[in-house]
């Protein structure tokens, strides 16, 4: 990797990759990636399907897990701990790596219980603390307002949009330090889009997030560090409008000047 | 050729009449017949006496003794078959890998496939002397014995059908509860289940309806004799069991002795059509829950 | 112990649970199989299957058991196809979607949830008594397809329902008749799924005892059927006559009995799994 995203000060990267390679049974999914991620910022993975870039994000949190055949090769790091290692609780590492995917999927409850979901399955019991961590989580959401009134109704009479909304508020209750985004906006409409980008806009000063995204202006207008990648390879990770404006690669030329995708 | 496609359509029309003439079939029989019984014996009779002695000089038509053999058993299976065949469709779900998964349905498969007659043979000469072994006071005809084996008979059912109803709960909860870090036991119960609590629910009804329904284990293995109880270690004999026993006579037509198994038929198709139409308007009312 | 601890504890527990269990239920199976056979492989030979049966369980065979479930199935099937696959080419082909099609429809569902026996009483009220054919191969046969219509419509259904549209559409475009689409077409391409339905149907009516105890299915049967009309036995009958015994040497030849009826009905299963699996590469 030729074109590492210039980090002079001396804090250590939140998320840091080496050599990386995931295979799905005989085939290879990732190809020797290594990549650092700071804190605070919004890093966005673009690539044409099947480049690899969703299953690289779903390492953070380890759902790859669950795929059958899936094998890892390498380190990923998440302030300094390797999050591969044979000691490490799945379960506890999600709740410091939350994640929104592609499709809103709020649980078939109320808005309510889809936010305290996450505070109920670590145990939180006391009703008072609920309570504030849902209403802090859906202002912070952007949510609060239009479901103060609705708590107890069910998130599927949500519009879609609301319904991502949610979703990341209930990522955001259980206070993650980082939010991985799974081309959170892909179903929704331009407003809902909008308002989503909005959102992670406000949510950088406090969280890392990692987002996925097949719209290349997406990328551009809220991410600061861009990765570009091309059959399970990151071809070209730096500074978003350094790639855009400058891309070093042919590939990465050719797929933001749209000649492939 | 016009008239020859018409004949064709009107012979699957009829064809598919079959159906309904079965439907009205069984009910007319079962009515035509209880009728008669009941101009002989009183409705109140039948439905709070607790004695069933229609073969006796002294005879007494209690469907309560029947009921609570049908009942009795039907409980212990459903108390065995509910619990395991409810986790091994979560642990397949959600635990197991897919060739563990595809090597072991097979023969849960299986295991539905046997006649149910071979199961009342294994529990009249297999079970109950196991249970004997543990308790000695266990009678030869028992219900408990009846009832396990008929708990493993529709473990397959509620597995099977669970199982289905698991898988069509969108993947996308299930990434969820994991991305917020649920373990796959809290993914499964506060996630899975309820999202296919109404597949679930249909699977146990249909289970139930299956073991109330259930002749020959009950018949060859919980005995044949009549008693309003919930004691699973002594003889009972359930509706099905009582039809067999008179069937396995020679009951002339239009002996009251006839006419008493249309009547406890006509009781069993109530409670089973019930059951049906109940998991039917579930199926119905929840059906639109994920498009 | 902290929380986190706890759900994990919790979280392997269950996995645990789950694999006994399941591991449990197969194991039964197991025991099941071994126990039958082992309790009755000593009676398998040429004399049982040819055999008459007989009050010295010693002599006793299964003969006019087997040839009564034969003859049983062969009637079975002749009633029991056409009108099975007729009625599932109906509704899927045929019906309209309206009221009278969704109440056949629930019909159907529900007849598949009726207990045997009552079927039974059916077709003792109806075939026995009423038509007047007295418990013979014919009311048995007759009982017997009804029973197992619902199981051959819902497979017929779901087997035509599984050939392509493009390929009806295809035959219309052709100049083909409804019936011709449906002979040459949709019902050589969903076959495989109907033979699958049919033969799990069949394994299913083979093993069925208490509707033709109450048609009058004879505990005792000294000769081989020879026409529609004779009285009959069938080899789940027999088994269940002979645990009825007290003789412990009737259990050994009910285990031998039972042997030869789980070997028919699994290896009517394995071949409908074949044609299943076969049928279902097909289609891709």
């Amino acid at each position: 990797m030729t074109d590492h995203v210039k980090d002079k000060e001396l804090k250590l990267p939140k998320i840091s990759a080496e050599d990386v390679n995931v295979f799905y049974g005989d085939f290879q999914a990732i190809k020797n990636i290594s990549m650092d991620i700071n804190s605070n910022t919004v890093t966005a993975f673009i690539g044409p399907s099947g480049c690899g870039k969703s299953t690289f994000l779903r390492l953070f949190n380890r759902m790859n897990d669950y795929v059958e055949g899936f094998r890892m090769e390498g380190k990923i790091k998440i302030d300094d701990n390797n999050i591969y290692k044979k000691k490490v609780h799945v379960e506890e590492l999600r709740k410091k790596v939350g994640m929104v995917f592609q499709k809103p999927n709020p649980f078939p409850k109320s808005i309510y219980e889809n936010v305290a979901y996450g505070l109920k399955i670590q145990g939180i019991s006391n009703k008072k603390i609920i309570d504030e961590r849902v209403e802090t989580a859906l202002k912070q959401a952007d949510l609060w307002k239009e479901a103060k009134d609705n708590l107890n109704k069910s998130a599927l009479a949500l519009s879609g949009g609301q319904q991502q909304r949610l979703c990341i508020a209930r990522t955001l209750a259980v206070e993650p330090s980082i939010i991985l985004m799974d081309e959170p906006t892909s179903a929704l409409d331009p407003i809902s889009t909008t308002r989503i980008e909005e959102l992670i806009f406000e949510l950088k000063s406090n969280y890392t997030i990692v987002i996925v995204t097949h719209n290349m202006q997406q990328a551009g207008r809220i991410s600061d560090n861009t990765g570009f990648f091309y059959l399970g390879e990151l071809i070209e990770y730096k500074n978003t409008k350094d790639l855009f404006t400058n891309p070093k690669n042919t590939k990465t030329e050719n797929y933001i000047s749209g000649r492939f995708g | 050729m016009k008239l020859k496609e018409k004949l064709i359509e009107l012979l699957l029309q009829l064809f598919t009449s079959v159906t309904i003439f079965t439907t009205i079939g069984i009910i007319v029989v079962l009515l035509f017949e209880s009728i008669s019984f009941f101009s002989n014996v009183s409705i109140i009779e039948f439905f709070t006496s607790t004695k069933w002695t229609p073969l006796f000089s002294e005879k007494h038509f209690g469907i309560l003794a029947l009921a609570s053999g049908t009942i009795l058993t039907s409980l212990i299976a459903i108390g065995i078959a509910l619990p395991v065949g409810l986790t091994i469709a979560i642990y397949l779900n959600m635990y197991a890998s897919k060739s563990f998964r595809k090597l072991i349905k097979p023969f849960l498969e299986i295991l539905a496939a046997i006649p149910t007659v071979v199961y009342g043979f294994f529990a009249l000469a297999f079970v109950t002397p196991v249970l004997q072994e543990i308790y000695p006071n266990l009678e030869t005809f028992n219900s408990l014995s009846a009832g396990i084996v008929m708990g493993i008979m529709i473990i397959p059912f509620i597995s099977s059908l669970s199982e289905d109803a698991l898988y069509a709960v969108p993947k996308s909860l299930k990434e969820a509860a994991f991305g917020m870090g649920s373990t796959r036991f809290q993914t499964a119960f506060k996630v899975m289940v309820p999202a296919a609590s109404s597949g679930i629910v249909i699977s146990v009804i249909l289970a139930i309806s299956r073991a109330i329904g259930e002749t020959m284990i009950v018949a060859i293995a919980a005995g044949q004799q009549p008693q309003f109880t919930l004691n699973p270690t002594i003889p009972v004999q359930t509706i099905t069991s009582y039809i067999v026993q008179v069937s396995m006579g020679d009951a002339p037509q239009g002996s009251l002795e006839y006419q008493t198994i249309f009547a406890a038929g006509l009781t069993l198709f109530v409670f089973t059509f019930l059951l049906n139409s109940f998991s039917f308007y579930v199926k119905k009312k929840y059906q639109e829950k994920y498009e | 112990m902290n929380n986190h601890q706890k759900n994990r504890i919790i979280d392997l527990t269950f996995k645990v649970y789950g694999f006994l269990f399941t591991a449990i239920s197969v194991l039964i199976l197991f025991i099941l199989l071994y126990a039958i056979i082992k309790a009755g492989y000593s009676r398998i030979n040429w004399d049982f299957l040819t055999g008459l049966p007989s009050r010295k369980p010693e002599n006793a065979g299964i003969y006019t058991a087997i040839m009564g479930t034969f003859y049983i199935m062969v009637v079975t099937l002749i009633i029991s196809i056409p009108v099975g696959v007729g009625a599932g080419i109906y509704l899927e082909e045929y019906a309209k979607k309206n009221g009278l099609t969704n109440f056949l429809e629930i019909n159907i569902s529900n007849l598949a949830g009726v207990p045997s026996i009552i079927y039974g009483l059916l077709g003792l009220g109806v075939f026995v008594r009423f038509f007047g054919f007295g418990g013979s191969i014919l009311s048995g046969a007759l009982t017997l397809s009804l029973l197992i219509l619902p199981v051959i419509i819902v497979a017929t259904r779901e087997a035509i329902k599984a050939v392509p549209s493009s390929l009806r559409d295809a035959s219309f475009a052709m100049g083909a008749s409804k019936w011709q689409t449906i002979q040459y077409v949709v019902l050589p391409t969903s076959f495989g799924g109907i033979l699958t339905g049919i033969i799990l149907a069949l394994s299913r009516a083979i093993g069925e005892t208490a509707p033709l105890i109450v048609v009058g299915a004879m505990a005792y049967v000294p000769f081989a059927p020879k026409s529609l009309f004779d009285t009959f036995s069938v080899l789940p009958m027999q088994i269940f006559t002979w645990t009825t015994r007290p003789q412990t040497g009737f259990a050994v030849a009910a285990s031998g009995a039972i042997i030869i009826l789980l070997l028919i009905t699994f290896i009517m299963n394995g071949i409908a799994v074949y044609f299943r699996n076969k049928w279902q590469k097909q289609l891709q």
